[in-house]
């Protein structure tokens, strides 16, 4: 199952919070989160592996990125 | 596809760590007060009081530092196309929390930054200050992980993003049309120190280019003497926080080499010692910096990178320096100032205040 975060306009550590709830919530797993700048890009990325998920996928479209993880 | 940003990386943080820690330390070495080669707090309360908007006579100058970290962000944010003009997460709330930021920093005198070199300058008061920036930011977690959020930004002018660094270059345009006249403590609109920690200062050049490398780089490392700890303690991530030391082990190494390192609690330039409230007023600031989402310096940065909210933070923190000298909050050598301990246990409640009620699913 896949879930989307949308973490556009916030700042951190909120993106990477969200995005860790989401891991530790169990019900997903694939995750897509939404962010719209380079820095809470890096940090969902480094969380996110920090958690033993993968990045599978940074798609940018305009200012925003969308962050894909996969459970590795 | 861009460029993998190398500054990202663990060793672009330590690599940027090293940087501000040596170049602080030689900050001093060409004319800064003592550990206090990069004090974004009280660089901020030197620039109010050469504008007036407090008048302790020995803190007044315009300082270039916090003009290069600015403009130096706004730079690498444009070459690396990441300035992103937004704004309106609560700025009134930012506001007050850069307030109160100040006024603990100067109970304590200086800020996460000033507190590294400090420690690396050999002042044990700095232990003190340190502990209680940590207790700070673990309560700001417990709020961040409670719900805590400011809300949403939005997208706006490119134009909008451009206020703070426009001041910015204000200010170094009134530091170069009224340049510091020897002997007089006024020159112009702006006011000088004839004697104190305002009356040293590297000169303006130099001043000017560490701070735009240090704004350059920080920007790209996204250098956080706040979310250091803050990440630390919530994900124990160690990232920034290895950047946060090593500021301190290469502060600490030139200081030795220079010929800097004084270890004691007793007589440390601009310090005071008394352990309770270097430790409360700093217990303040790391509160205030964490609901904030960042460190001063960070503050600056972002605000080079188009955050008008973190430009709201910087100036509510120019304010609360007015405030803590023209009310006797601020300490001095001698101690805390007059109503000092007051202000702090005011910021304390205010910051929990804003930590209690501004969170997902409040009432209030």
């Amino acid at each position: 199952m896949s879930t989307k975060v949308d973490a556009r306009g916030l700042s951190c550590p909120q993106p990477v919070l969200m995005t860790i709830d989401e891991i530790k919530a169990g019900a997903a797993s694939e995750i897509e989160i939404l962010v719209d700048t380079e820095t809470s890009k890096e940090n969902v990325s480094r969380a996110a592996t920090s958690q033993g998920w993968k990045v599978a996928n940074v798609s940018e479209e305009g200012n925003e990125y969308t962050i894909s993880i996969k459970k590795d | 596809m861009r460029l993998k940003n190398v500054f990202a990386t663990r060793w672009g943080i330590i690599s940027i760590g090293l940087f501000i820690g040596v170049f602080a330390a030689l900050l001093q070495k060409w004319g800064n007060p003592g550990n206090m080669g990069i004090c974004v707090a009280c660089f901020e309360r030197d620039i109010a009081g050469a504008l007036g908007l407090h008048r302790a006579g020995v803190v007044q100058y315009i300082r270039p530092e916090i003009i290069g970290f600015v403009i130096g962000s706004l730079i690498a944010a444009y070459l690396f196309k990441e300035y992103r003009p937004r704004l309106g997460s609560a700025p009134i709330v930012r506001f007050v929390l850069g307030v109160f930021a100040m006024i603990g920093a100067l109970v304590f005198l200086g800020c996460p930054w000033r507190a590294a070199l400090r420690l690396a300058g050999g002042d044990g008061n700095a232990i003190l200050g340190l502990l209680g920036l940590i207790l700070g930011i673990w309560i700001g977690t417990l709020f961040l992980k409670k719900g805590y959020n400011l809300g949403r930004t939005q997208a706006t002018h490119a134009a909008a993003g451009w206020m703070l660094p426009l001041i910015m270059l204000g200010f170094l345009a009134l530091l170069i049309a009224f340049p510091q006249i020897e002997g007089q403590n006024r020159s112009g609109v702006l006011f000088y120190s004839l004697k104190g920690p305002g009356f040293m200062h590297a000169p303006l050049l130099i001043s000017l280019g560490v701070g735009l490398a240090i704004g350059f780089l920080a920007q790209r490392s996204r250098f956080c003497t706040m979310g250091a700890w803050r990440d630390f303690i919530l994900f124990r991530q160690t990232h920034l926080l290895s950047g946060f030391i090593a500021l301190v082990v290469a502060a600490f190494v030139t200081n030795l080499i220079v010929g800097q390192f004084h270890p004691g609690f007793k007589e440390q330039p601009v310090a005071h010692t008394m352990h309770i409230w270097n430790f409360a007023g700093m217990a303040l600031s790391g509160l205030a910096f964490a609901l904030a989402g960042g460190c001063p310096g960070r503050q600056l940065f972002l605000s080079g990178e188009g955050d008008g909210d973190a430009a709201v933070f910087v100036l509510g923190m120019i304010v609360g320096a007015g405030f803590a000298h023209n009310f006797g909050l601020a300490s001095s050598p001698k101690g805390v100032g007059p109503y000092g301990i007051e202000a702090v246990i005011i910021g304390l409640i205010v910051c929990l205040f804003i930590g209690f009620t501004m969170r997902k699913g409040s009432k209030i």
